[in-house]
């Protein structure tokens, strides 16, 4: 394919773009890699992500819409495409912005700072939940107790639900994320290589949590990593692009970097990857975690307490290293030994930043 | 991603406790270089040295000897409770000369001497020995291998089996190209001019895969062998499902990962499923069995990056491998991965009675439908885009193909297909007519001529 779209008719020093024919191809898109104009790239581009919407219904007219904001490139070209085609095509949807305050200086002070100026940019009222306000704990004190290992985990577990404390704060129906095809695509592969067969099954929904009280989704679903950089960098859109201080390497794992050669050789496998995904076949004997809900605060959880609130209480008792880890206790040299032997290099690529599916 | 979910803690840790258990293991290992440690099974002998081939598996616990048997019972469970081989059967064990390959016809050697000796000894002789051959696919077509090195290949090979006697095994040598039907003119070429059409990469390796595969069927179908061994191990296994699962094959993926697949005429078996690549190429270091090393050739496929992801993976924690074809084996296999039960009242009852059954449940698997003629994968019914407006056969044939096969195999342009199924072997091309879909275009090309344009005549 990628031949015959570069054999495209030169004229005047340039190739047309090969959608609409008249103006000079300005890109390669990355997830065909046909040669088009800019025009026509905002407009396959808005376009998909309204079919998305359409076909997956992910929206009913009326319905109160969170978006997930952290100021990063998915939720600010989110935020951005959403309202443009509330607007075009009219989904009658209330948006809003949400965002965690993970109390993070430095770098989640930052992020707010652009997720402030999007809200006026793009007219959506924001709202922003703090670790402080729902845990009693910024980050900057967590990290000062636990140090920088396993300070993901916290954050990762609060924010899942600060998310959702956000959102109802916010009375509203559903809660959209910026994950995008990439992510997906390595959760896929993760999930393999883990031996998750539970999250492997659930893994690629572009709805989940409809069962719970506010479900997620995800329109990016099918959009790739690098047309949302390349929609950002020409609508000269306003996002923050700096790595959070306490994990400043959270993007280097191998499955990414597998998942980035993969598209070299052949775009469309990020694609391909979804969809194994989504025809994965799982025996209805395949014994799945039982979902019920937290004893102390309510929230969904498999176990008698959720993860956030054993968390919480091992912060408030002095003893962070609880519910981290197995219960398997290693004695302190080989602590040591392992502390050393594990490089800076893992095989998934966000321990933090992100939002659970 | 799935890391900082509420209950990962199992997953995110493992990674960890692995890496320590492994660090035990240097530990241990360190010691059994020093100090007189023993095989963890036998606690008499020694284990084998580890620093002469990489770790992996169950090499450096065990002594030789442990090692060996161990490594054996692994493929006798798989053979017996998969039903793989019994008494009256003849074996045909596909032998690329590579590690796998030449274990699988070791073991099936070992186990068909044994049986020999078993009749020799019994009274009544009503179990008869299975028998045994040996194929080889000169695939030299595909790949640049001068005739002399092939030459080379093909004598140490003869040599080779034919020191696997008693019982004599027949070895057949089987050029590629003539899976086209005999007496169809310059196969070779017509071979080598549809690879050359073939432009992805990947596509022209899995064709060849696919090649081979028919070709395997077409030796045991001719010489009368009703199971072909395979030599695949776990290593190839995991590569496999991450390949697959690239190339979105999500669906079919469980058909090609089990014990046994019989959708082809003649059954395959793999009966080294359980064992690591390491252990294999251990086990022919150890017994000093000989190999035949094909000039390997460099390619930038899906297939090589996904083996060599596999292998950095490996590398890093050498459970992986396990890991990843353990959650592979989780999905729905399909109802032919398992050996068909023998209701033939000829065939003695004690043959019948030794055929042990699988415990594959069948309740919980797929009866498909129709397969991809080109890689035999089964089909995703949601797949199957809408035939009715297709009418040549070619374009039939290529709407029958996996999405897969559509994109990396089959030509892109439609005006080229017609010239590309010409191409093809007449019996890949003949397997799309068994399918219902070409069935609809092949009766519509019979009234043909009785049909007015621009009628309403799709059912």
């Amino acid at each position: 394919m990628a031949e015959s779209h570069a054999k495209v008719q030169k004229v005047g020093g340039g190739r047309l773009c090969c959608i609409c024919n008249e103006r000079r191809a300005a890109l390669k898109r990355p997830k065909t890699l046909e040669q088009i104009c800019r025009e026509c790239f905002f407009a396959v581009f808005e376009e998909e992500i309204h079919q998305v919407i359409v076909e997956n219904q992910l929206f009913n007219p009326g319905e109160r819409i969170a978006i997930g904001a952290s100021g990063g490139k998915d939720s600010t070209v989110l935020a951005y495409v959403l309202s443009e085609l509330n607007r075009r095509h009219d989904y009658r949807l209330d948006l809003f912005l949400l965002s965690v305050d993970e109390g993070i200086t430095g770098y989640r002070d930052d992020s707010l700072e652009t997720v402030k100026r999007n809200e006026i940019q793009y007219g959506l009222p924001l709202k922003i939940v703090s670790y402080k306000d729902l845990y009693g704990w910024t980050m900057d004190e967590i990290v000062k107790i636990i140090g920088l290992k396993n300070n993901c985990t916290f954050c990762g577990v609060f924010r899942r639900q600060a998310l959702d404390r956000g959102a109802s704060l916010l009375k509203v129906d559903k809660l959209v994320t910026g994950h995008n095809a990439d992510d997906i695509a390595e959760t896929v592969l993760l999930n393999i290589l883990r031996g998750d067969i539970a999250r492997l099954s659930r893994c690629t929904a572009i709805t989940t949590g409809e069962d719970g009280p506010i479900p997620r989704c995800k329109p990016f679903k099918y959009t790739y990593e690098k047309e949302i950089v390349m929609y950002a960098y020409f609508k000269r859109l306003d996002y923050f692009s700096t790595e959070c201080i306490y994990s400043p390497n959270a993007y280097r794992g191998f499955a990414r970097e597998f998942i980035k050669d993969l598209e070299r050789i052949r775009p469309r496998a990020i694609l391909d990857i979804i969809k194994s995904g989504e025809n994965f076949r799982i025996a209805t004997s395949t014994k799945m975690p039982e979902q019920g809900t937290c004893e102390r605060c309510g929230y969904i959880s498999s176990q008698k307490w959720c993860k956030a609130c054993v968390l919480l209480e091992g912060l408030n008792r002095g003893l962070p290293k609880l519910g981290i880890g197995r219960t398997r206790v290693l004695d302190k040299d080989q602590k040591k030994d392992l502390k050393q032997s594990i490089g800076t290099k893992s095989i998934a690529s966000k321990q933090c930043g992100s939002l659970d599916f | 991603m799935a890391c900082n979910g509420s209950n990962c803690q199992a997953n995110c840790h493992r990674d960890e406790d692995e890496r320590a258990a492994r660090s035990d293991d240097v530990s241990s290992t360190a010691a059994v270089d020093g100090s007189g440690a023993v095989c963890v099974k036998c606690k008499a002998n020694e284990p084998i040295p580890t620093a002469a081939i990489s770790r992996g598996g169950e090499v450096g616990r065990f002594c030789a000897d442990c090692f060996r048997s161990n490594l054996f019972a692994k493929f006798r469970h798989a053979v017996t409770s998969n039903a793989m081989i019994s008494p009256a059967d003849n074996v045909l064990v596909a032998f690329s000369g590579g590690h796998a390959s030449r274990v699988a016809l070791q073991f099936v050697h070992d186990m068909q001497y044994k049986a020999q000796k078993n009749f020799d000894a019994s009274r009544d002789r009503s179990l008869p020995v299975f028998g045994v051959g040996v194929a080889f696919i000169d695939e030299s077509t595909g790949y640049p291998i001068t005739s002399s090195e092939m030459d080379r290949v093909l004598g140490d090979m003869k040599l080779m089996v034919s020191q696997l006697s008693p019982p004599t095994k027949e070895l057949h040598i089987f050029p590629v190209h003539s899976v086209y039907s005999e007496g169809s003119r310059d196969s070779r070429e017509r071979l080598k001019e549809l690879l050359d059409r073939v432009s992805d990469a990947t596509g022209k390796e899995d064709l060849l895969v696919h090649l081979r595969m028919l070709s395997l069927q077409k030796i045991a179908s001719d010489n009368g062998y009703n199971r072909i061994v395979l030599g695949s191990c776990i290593s190839r296994f995991a590569s496999h499902v991450l390949s697959a699962t690239v190339k979105g094959q999500g669906y079919s993926l469980p058909a090609d990962i089990q014990y046994v697949d019989a959708r082809w005429g003649v059954p395959l078996v793999f009966p080294l499923r359980d064992c690591l690549a390491q252990e294999l190429s251990m086990l022919c270091h150890l017994d000093g069995l000989k190999t035949v090393e094909l000039p390997n050739v460099p390619c930038s496929s899906i297939n090589s990056l996904v083996s060599s992801f596999v292998a950095l993976l490996q590398e890093e924690n050498p459970s992986r491998e396990c890991t990843i074809v353990r959650t592979a084996g989780k999905l729905t296999p399909f109802h032919f991965n398992r050996i068909p039960e023998i209701n033939d009242c000829n065939v003695p009852l004690a043959t019948r009675r030794r055929q042990k059954r699988s415990n594959l449940k069948l309740n919980g698997s797929i009866s498909s439908e129709s397969c991809c003629p080109i890689c035999f994968s089964p089909l995703n019914k949601a797949d199957l885009g809408s035939l009715e407006t297709r009418q040549s056969a070619s374009d039939v044939f290529g709407a029958a193909c996996c999405s897969s096969c559509q994109f990396q195999i089959l030509p892109q342009d439609s005006s080229d297909m017609e010239q590309f199924c010409s191409l093809l072997p007449e019996a890949l091309f003949s397997r799309a007519k068994q399918s219902n879909y070409y069935d609809f275009g092949s009766l519509r090309e019979q009234i043909q001529d009785y049909l007015l344009p621009d009628s309403e005549t799709d059912p």
